[in-house]
Formats: structure tokens, C-alpha cells, sequence
């Protein structure tokens, strides 16, 4: 359903006066999500997850330039169309209430996305009331403001949202961080039960063990790229392909705890070859002549010539 | 000694009490966990601690005295989100040294480079802010920290790492941690203490229904 190949993005900033550079952000993306499956985009902070949901959303800064191909139902995503499907066939959960306007009631707020999608008035309303049922809201929910949600009921309205648009896309950016765990599981089954209904979602995190609970396949982000796309069971049976995936997974609390040294490149200054090479417990001088290309082992893909 | 004696706090004269009866004592260099669902009063135990609130009854006291009003407060607090903690208009280095000044060996620990230093926050990601938020509390003059789910925002790579090091720097400085999560693994790996705050409200499950957590 979306399809997105070698995405690159450039900020262009300009640095003491008129000099001009280029900070390469996300280089040689590549993802694709079919209809009825749930693919987590895991990674660090700065890896460049947020920067391809707001790509999908054609809500990067007037800076940006991307090049690479984005498909979305087998039609290039180009900024115009982005600004027809938002808020109808790709919708974002968003993180927290804080993207909920605080002064109006949140049964109103849902409702009316509900009625920008073409739903009349009348029928927006029993929409809204059956959506809020189906996730266990109280009626008086509904004449709520934000603030008065406590944490897990800012999740079901958020995901509420999402439902009364009918998108066929659905990305929900970092749900879950600071939530208590019963709170977690339950706004992750309503991400699967999305999908389940027949639409793709894309759940962006930095939590490995939260996505493994509904993911069918996950995608790690590092540096801005993809470093591998495993299926959720290639974790569990460590049957990881690239070491920066298995140091990760070794970093885990319930595994080894034991973390990888070193700090993510700069955006200014990315090394010539693979971009993990100066953190790899595998480097070669191969790795640093040449960025490798994404490859596919074992049903999964990998960006590491050692794989 | 840093000694919590009964505590009592709520935020408002007819709000329920957030925080009832509560004692507790954390001995230089202990680590302690407290665990509880969001709503049952962690932060704000927290900010009792460390004297951003001062309770309705009972006190706080650091060896027998009242926590310094004025001075540089030995209990610091780190919260979740160094973007809220740190001034966005200051450089990496004046944050540093808000308050006494960071050791430079703890700064390479922690893996902040020197040419940090000289750019702002927002040109920072998350992960490397709440290192540089971690680096301005660590010197020696803090003797017990509060971490109030100060990696929850963070991929499993960066916990291990600043875990790694905070445990080792309160080992040497003989400094007492105070660890605020709702990751019961996380506080398996850390603490050989833990605190559950459920177990201590029986009577009120619906806190979390009427105070507001995000």
C-alpha cells in the first residue's frame, strides 16, 4: 500500500551569514507497509524516525528537500496529494494530549474530524458515540476537556481520532513512553486491531519490547537509514542480521544490559563508507570505502556487507 | 542521611490526598526503586524529596536538618524530558555549569564531546540533552539523586549506557539513587530495593481517573 524507496532528505541551513550547508538527515530509506499489518520503525532519537512521518504527513520545514520515491496505492505521494490524504487516508495518532486543542470538549474535537471527512453532522455524532463506546469511554467522556483525561483515556480518544477518518494509513508516532504497562499493552492492541480491520499502521518508537508485542515486521532506523527490516519472531530467536540490531536488542534491560559505545554521526559530518562502521564490532576496510546497499537475507533485509 | 518522616500532600484543600503517610530513609550510596502506576503520587513524592513542594505534614530532612532553602540543594532531580529542564536560549556549556561545575572525566563517561559545548539545545537530540541534564547534576556536591523516569524517553542502547555510568558514579561518590520507573525490569537490573507505592493506597483505585497524567 505505501511504498517508500532510497528517501534522502536535506535541511539546508545557513551557517555565519550567507554561507550555505547541507545537513543529509535521512539518506537511502526505503520501507514498505502492505494493507492489514502493523511495522514498528524502531531507532535512537535523531535517527530520522519523526522526520518520515511528517514526510508522509508533507509537514517538513520549507528547508527540506527530498529526493527517492514515495508510492502510496501505486500513486506517487507528492506534496499536493499529501495535503488531499491527511486527515483522510493516512491519519496520525498522535503522541499526548497536547496535540488535542485544550479549550474544546473532546467529543466535539472528534466529531469534528469525523465531519471533515464528508460525514454530515447528524451522522458524525453517532459515529463519535460508537467509537467512543467501542473503546470503553463513558458517555460524560465526550463533554470532557482534555485535561480532565486521565492518561489512559487521552490514548483511547487519540486513537478515536484516528478510527472516524477510515484511513487506509494510520502512523502513530511514540504512543507509549511513560505509561504504565497495563496502559501500554492496551493502546498497542488498539494499533493491532486497526490493522486487523484492514488498514496499514506504522507504530514509531523507541521501545523494541513494545513494538515486538504487535509488530509483524520492524524496521531499525539508524543515522537517518534502514539498517534492517526483521520479521517481530527474528528477535526472540536471535536470528538478527545487523550488529547494530543485535546491540540493541543486547542493550535490553531483561537481556545483557550491556550498551554499545559511541554516539550516533553527526548529521554534518556522515563517514564516507557504512555509517555504523565507527561503532562495529565487524568493520573491515570494505565498510568504510563504501556505503552498502540494503540486501535481503533470510526474508529480511540488511544493510552490512558481513551479514 | 536523607529522611522522608510521614509525609502528607495534596494539591488542593478539596482534591484527595495525593501522598498519605508516607515515611522513608535513603542511606548514602543505597539505590531504591519506587514502582506504581501513573496517579498514585511518584512525582510528586519526588518533588517532596527534593523540596520542590513542601508537604502538609510531616518534613524532609537531609542529616537531621531541614533541606538548604537558599544554597545549592544536595537532592537533585532529573526528570523525563530535558527539553522542559534546560534553558533553551543558554549554550550546552553554561548549562553544564548552572549549578557547581560537572567533572570532565564524568562528561567523557557519559560520552558528551567537546564540541558539544558550544552549540544549543535544540541542536541536540533527546538523548544526548538528557546526558548533558544528567552531567549538571552529577558533581560532588549532589549527594542523593532522584531519577523520575529519567530514560523512559530514550532507545535501550542509551538506558544501558547512562545507567551504566550514573550507577558507577554513585558508587565511587558514595551517592544515594532514587529510581522512579514504571519498567519493572529496569528497576530488577538497578535496584536491590524496591518500593511499590500500590500496595500502600488500597483504598483509592480511582486516582488515576481524577488527576490528569499525560
Amino acid at each position: 500500500m505505501l511504498s517508500i524507496s532510497n528517501l534522502s532528505i536535506t535541511f539546508t541551513q545557513y551557517n555565519q551569514g550567507l554561507r550555505r550547508k547541507h545537513l543529509h538527515v535521512i539518506t537511502d530509506l526505503s520501507l514498505d507497509v502492505q494493507a492489514g499489518e502493523v511495522v514498528a520503525v524502531v531507532g535512537s532519537s535523531g535517527s530520522g524516525k519523526s522526520l518520515l512521518a511528517h514526510t508522509l504527513l508533507g509537514i517538513l520545514p520549507t528547508n527540506a528537500e527530498y529526493t527517492g520515491t514515495l508510492l502510496f496505492q501505486g500513486q506517487p505521494l507528492t506534496q499536493k496529494r499529501c495535503e488531499r490524504l491527511r486527515g483522510r487516508a493516512i491519519a496520525l495518532v498522535p503522541q499526548s494530549v497536547a496535540y488535542l486543542d485544550p479549550l474544546m470538549k473532546v467529543g466535539h474535537q472528534v466529531q469534528r474530524v469525523a465531519q471533515l471527512n464528508g460525514v454530515s453532522p447528524a451522522a458524525a455524532r453517532t459515529l463519535t458515540h460508537q467509537t467512543f463506546q467501542r473503546y470503553d469511554l463513558a458517555t460524560n467522556t465526550q463533554r470532557r476537556y482534555p485535561f480532565q483525561l486521565s492518561g489512559g483515556m487521552a490514548r483511547r480518544v487519540l486513537v478515536s481520532t484516528a478510527v472516524v477518518t477510515q484511513a487506509d494509513l494510520v502512523i502513530a508516532d511514540e504512543p507509549t513512553p511513560g505509561l504504565h504497562p497495563d496502559v501500554v499493552r492496551e493502546a498497542l492492541t488498539h494499533l493491532r486491531e486497526l490493522a486487523e480491520a484492514g488498514r496499514g499502521v506504522i507504530l514509531i518508537t523507541h521501545d523494541i519490547e513494545a513494538a515486538l508485542q504487535i509488530a509483524d515486521r520492524i524496521a531499525v532506523f539508524y543515522a537517518g537509514t534502514t539498517v534492517e527490516i526483521a520479521a517481530a519472531q527474528d528477535f526472540s530467536t536471535g536470528r538478527l542480521r545487523h550488529p547494530y540490531t543485535q546491540a540493541l536488542w543486547r542493550s535490553l534491560p531483561k537481556n545483557d544490559f550491556i550498551p554499545l559505545p559511541g554516539n550516533q554521526p553527526n548529521p554534518e559530518q556522515l563517514p564516507e563508507g557504512c555509517l555504523f562502521s565507527d561503532r562495529c564490532p565487524w568493520v573491515t576496510p570494505e565498510c568504510t570505502a563504501n556505503r552498502p546497499a540494503l540486501r535481503q537475507i533470510n526474508n529480511g533485509w540488511v544493510r552490512c556487507i558481513h551479514a | 542521611m536523607l529522611n522522608a518522616e510521614n509525609l502528607w500532600f495534596r494539591y488542593g484543600t478539596h482534591l484527595p490526598w495525593t501522598i498519605q503517610e508516607k515515611s522513608m530513609a535513603v542511606a548514602p550510596g543505597d539505590v531504591i526503586g519506587i514502582m506504581a502506576p501513573s496517579g498514585f503520587g511518584k512525582t510528586t513524592l519526588a518533588k517532596l524529596l527534593a523540596g520542590y513542594l513542601n508537604p502538609a505534614k510531616g518534613n524532609v530532612t537531609l542529616d537531621d536538618k531541614p533541606l538548604p532553602k537558599r544554597s545549592y540543594n544536595p537532592v537533585q532531580l532529573v526528570f523525563q524530558n530535558p527539553e522542559l529542564a534546560i534553558n533553551p536560549r543558554w549554550r550546552i556549556d553554561r548549562i553544564l555549569r548552572e549549578g557547581h561545575p560537572p567533572l570532565l572525566r564524568h562528561l567523557d563517561a557519559l560520552g558528551i564531546s567537546s564540541s558539544w559545548l558550544t552549540r544549543y539545545p535544540h541542536e541536540l537530540s533527546g538523548g544526548e540533552l538528557q546526558r548533558v541534564a544528567i552531567a549538571r547534576v552529577l558533581n560532588p556536591q549532589t549527594r542523593y539523586l532522584i531519577a523520575d523516569e529519567m530514560t523512559a524517553m530514550l532507545d535501550a542502547n542509551t538506558q544501558a549506557l547512562i545507567w551504566q555510568v550514573v550507577l558507577n558514579i554513585a558508587r565511587q561518590q558514595q551517592m544515594g539513587l532514587i529510581i522512579i520507573s514504571h519498567d519493572a525490569r529496569l528497576l530488577n537490573r538497578l535496584c536491590p530495593k524496591c518500593l511499590d507505592l500500590t500496595h500502600t493506597h488500597p483504598s483509592e483505585p480511582n486516582l488515576d481517573e481524577m488527576l490528569p497524567t499525560y
